[in-house]
């Protein structure tokens, strides 16, 4: 077997990508495979499929996978006025494939009208809702794409609100759970269009990958079989066959260094001893995620920059969404025993475009049936008592009578909606808390705009309106609430014409620095409906199309 | 169920269903899992305690026999949990060992100052117990929420960080040193195996497959 490719630090490589989630994996493939010598430098460790567990206190409790709230601490607050205090704030895969590996794999497309509602819906107060720069006739390509080559299940034609595609999924969809077999009958009750939900884990086996075998622990945990369609699990094995892609773990990038010229040079890591290297590249292609991209920039101030790299702008960091939306719990007569399997089956489209008139606010969403709750996360976390009814004893003969009656009774409808882009939402560096490098820490500024907590209300209600549709014995809701933690970074480097009001153009290079280019979630112009992986790997698919023209050209 | 013959099922029939390609580029991977939980799983039993002494344990064991109580089935006694929280004292939960060495003095204490006569948490009666733990439970104000998962174990009372290690080690899978036996996912009718194979449940039994809105308002 072809041993992988190392190089020299002093070896000034093509391209240098920092970061292996949904969007540095697929660049690595796709800029190894089209001839480029690539150092990719992740963060995080380099596991496999032996490494992974259903160890719920490492993965957990004791963030395994993740970034760590003590190594890598974060602070909060509302607004630029107030005083953030040490608070966690995200969470994001930190390994080979980022949080491709850890997330639950729901895969949905955007929609058209994600990348116009600008145009639509003319102009929001109090937030700066624009239209991409690209439609989603530019990424349809970049979609089907990503769905053949990292495998997606699903139904084409199944919703009558899918955007149109070029070709069907590549697979069947996943088996229906009893959860979703509720979810479908009452939402057709109601006259609603549920379909079995597109996810990113396969049906059918696939060379090197197993089909999934339903053990049931996706959400947060990294796949035992290769099931799901990380990035670790699909096109960085790709990139390191090509001979000319080196995945460099454990490399914590914290400076990207600059020439006169004001050219990048390269990015300045701590290795595993915490000594600084400085990878030389031609070019940088930052994939760190929507909160580590703005601060890697932040942190790579210089006279020339003084404000942080590619921030002419003023708005690196800025506009960021997270995605909102409430759910509900409910518990019927007999077992689901939704725990086994993928975490969803079953989901809804019919609120995804709404008319604002209608309505009385911007946004839209999908709902999903799921149960994505491991046992201890069901017995002891989240809203209230985790997976439990409001007011049930904590501990005793009735805590452990509802844990024995409803572990396999339980279902949880979520919503997914839209985030609006507020300037004033952003990462940025807190002034005063370190991370263990001695770095500074990510403050998170964050208040969901009016329209926001408007579509959760009606996503609660909508969610409600369902499971009156079924025959559940007991449910209850989780409040609508302003957040201030974040699963999805959106928006913080976005992409747009204009140098003065967006941070990269539509071939994800920055305006300021012409061989500096961002992909990942930072670059999404709106939030979409609530699932934005597929759309993270498919811009990174169309970046590498893009990022390839120019180097050929020689144009970087 | 024996660990070793359920893993060995996993593996057998997780790969009869698939391709050589996948069995042979799996094989050495799947090999060390199965060896890594085998190891954990002896060690679910320590013959004797790292963190507590006897007493300790004894005390210990009443409380968590208390959180999860054995009736007509299992609870954290039959689970092994004070065995689960030893060993995590000295590994996952050493940052807890304070709030151990702090919290058993407090319980005693507690106990003299309720029940005169009796020295120790473990010679009360089970109602005595539990209103021993009542005066400690401050759990009426619910933890702090973080989205929609995950728990943030540690920073609470003594009381508190007893109850969630209680919970940790009667449900946490038992390949990782709790939940003996597997009594705990018996309980809740979490079965015991690595894959599943539809139909799951009682709801999706009979469903008929799908079939598009469109096709069914056809045949009516």
């Amino acid at each position: 077997m072809l041993e992988p490719i190392r190089y020299k630090t002093t070896d000034e490589v093509d391209f240098v990508i920092i970061g292996s989630g949904a969007a540095g994996g697929v660049l690595a493939k796709e800029l190894s495979n089209n001839g480029f010598r690539v150092v990719v430098l992740e963060q995080g460790p380099y596991l496999t499929e032996a490494d992974f567990t259903h160890n719920e206190v490492e993965v957990l409790m004791r963030n395994q996978l993740t970034n760590h709230p003590k190594l890598q601490p974060t602070t909060f607050r509302k607004t630029p006025q107030d005083k953030a205090k040490h608070h966690r704030a995200l969470v994001y895969g930190r390994m080979v494939g980022g949080s491709s590996v850890h997330f639950t794999a729901n895969y949905w497309r955007f929609h058209e009208i994600d990348f116009v509602e600008r145009s639509k819906v003319g102009p929001i107060p109090d937030a700066n809702l624009v239209d991409w720069p690209i439609t989603y006739a530019d990424l349809e390509p970049y979609y089907t794409k990503a769905e053949w080559e990292l495998g997606v299940s699903g139904l084409a034609g199944a919703s009558p609100f899918d955007p149109p595609r070029s070709k069907p999924y590549p697979m069947p969809p996943l088996p229906v759970k009893s959860g979703g077999v509720i979810f479908e009958r009452a939402a057709r009750k109601l006259g609603w269009h549920p379909f079995p939900s597109p996810m990113a884990i396969l049906s059918e086996p696939r060379p090197g990958r197993s089909a999934c075998v339903q053990c049931g622990f996706c959400e947060s945990f990294g796949c035992e079989v290769g099931a799901k369609s990380s990035t670790l699990a699909t096109v960085i094995r790709m990139a390191e066959k090509t001979g000319r892609c080196e995945i460099r773990p454990n490399c914590y990038v914290h400076r990207i260094e600059t020439n006169a010229n004001g050219r990048v040079i390269g990015a300045a890591y701590f290795d595993e001893k915490r000594v600084t290297h400085l990878q030389k590249a031609k070019a940088v292609v930052v994939c760190a995620n929507g909160g580590e991209t703005p601060r890697l920039l932040l942190l790579s101030t210089s006279k020339q920059f003084p404000d942080g790299l590619a921030n002419s702008s003023g708005l690196v960091g800025k506009y960021l969404m997270l995605n909102s939306g409430p759910s509900a719990m409910a518990v019927f007569e007999h077992p689901l025993n939704d725990y086994k399997g993928v975490a969803v089956s079953r989901i809804l489209h019919d609120f995804y475009e709404l008319d604002p008139q209608k309505v009385g606010f911007c946004g839209g969403g999908g709902l999903d049936a799921r149960f994505d709750m491991t046992p201890i996360n069901f017995a002891t976390s989240g809203y209230d008592m985790g997976g439990l009814p409001p007011g049930t004893p904590k501990w005793g003969k009735e805590f452990k009578a509802a844990l024995a009656h409803n572990y396999t009774r339980s279902l949880e409808i979520v919503a997914h909606g839209t985030s609006l882009p507020v300037e004033s939402n952003s990462f940025s560096l807190d002034p005063d808390l370190k991370d263990a490098w001695g770095l500074p820490a990510l403050c998170m500024t964050y208040k969901d705009h009016p329209d926001d907590l408007k579509l959760g209300a009606f996503l609660r209600a909508r969610i409600l309106e369902l499971l009156e549709a079924t025959d559940a014995v007991q449910k209850w809701a989780s409040p609508v609430e302003e957040q201030d933690f974040a699963y999805h970074l959106l928006g913080t480097c976005r992409m747009g014409n204009d140098p003065k009001s967006s941070i990269i153009n539509a071939d994800h290079r920055t305006h300021d620095v012409k061989n500096l280019f961002l992909c990942d979630g930072g670059s999404l112009v709106t939030s979409g409906r609530g699932q934005p992986t597929l759309t993270i790997s498919a811009l990174a698919y169309r970046a590498a199309d893009r990022i390839t023209a120019l180097a050929r050209k020689g144009e970087i | 169920m024996n660990e070793s013959v359920s893993r060995r099922r996993f593996l057998s029939r997780g790969a009869a269903g698939l391709s050589a390609v996948w069995a042979s580029a799996h094989w050495p991977a799947l090999l060390a899992a199965a060896t890594h939980a085998r190891h954990a799983a002896q060690a679910a039993t320590p013959a004797k305690f790292e963190f507590f002494t006897p007493e300790e344990a004894r005390e210990i064991d009443d409380i968590t026999s208390r959180i999860i109580p054995s009736d007509d089935t299992p609870g954290a006694h039959e689970a092994g949990v004070v065995y689960f929280i030893d060993r995590g004292l000295t590994t996952f939960a050493v940052t807890d060992q304070k709030t151990y060495r702090q919290g058993l003095p407090e319980l005693q204490a507690r106990v003299a100052e309720m029940f005169p006569r009796v020295s120790k948490f473990s010679a009360l009666t089970p109602d005595q117990q539990d209103q021993v733990l009542h005066s400690f439970d401050d759990s009426g104000q619910q933890g702090q929420r973080q989205g929609r998962l995950r728990s943030r174990p540690g920073a609470g009372s003594f009381f508190e960080t007893v109850r969630q290690h209680t919970v940790m080690g009667f449900l946490i899978d038992p390949d990782f040193g709790g939940n003996h036996d597997g009594v705990g996912w018996k309980v809740i009718g979490r079965e015991r195996e690595h894959m599943f194979q539809a139909p799951f449940g009682y709801y999706d039994k009979s469903y008929p497959g799908w079939e598009s809105a469109v096709k069914e308002a056809e045949k009516k």
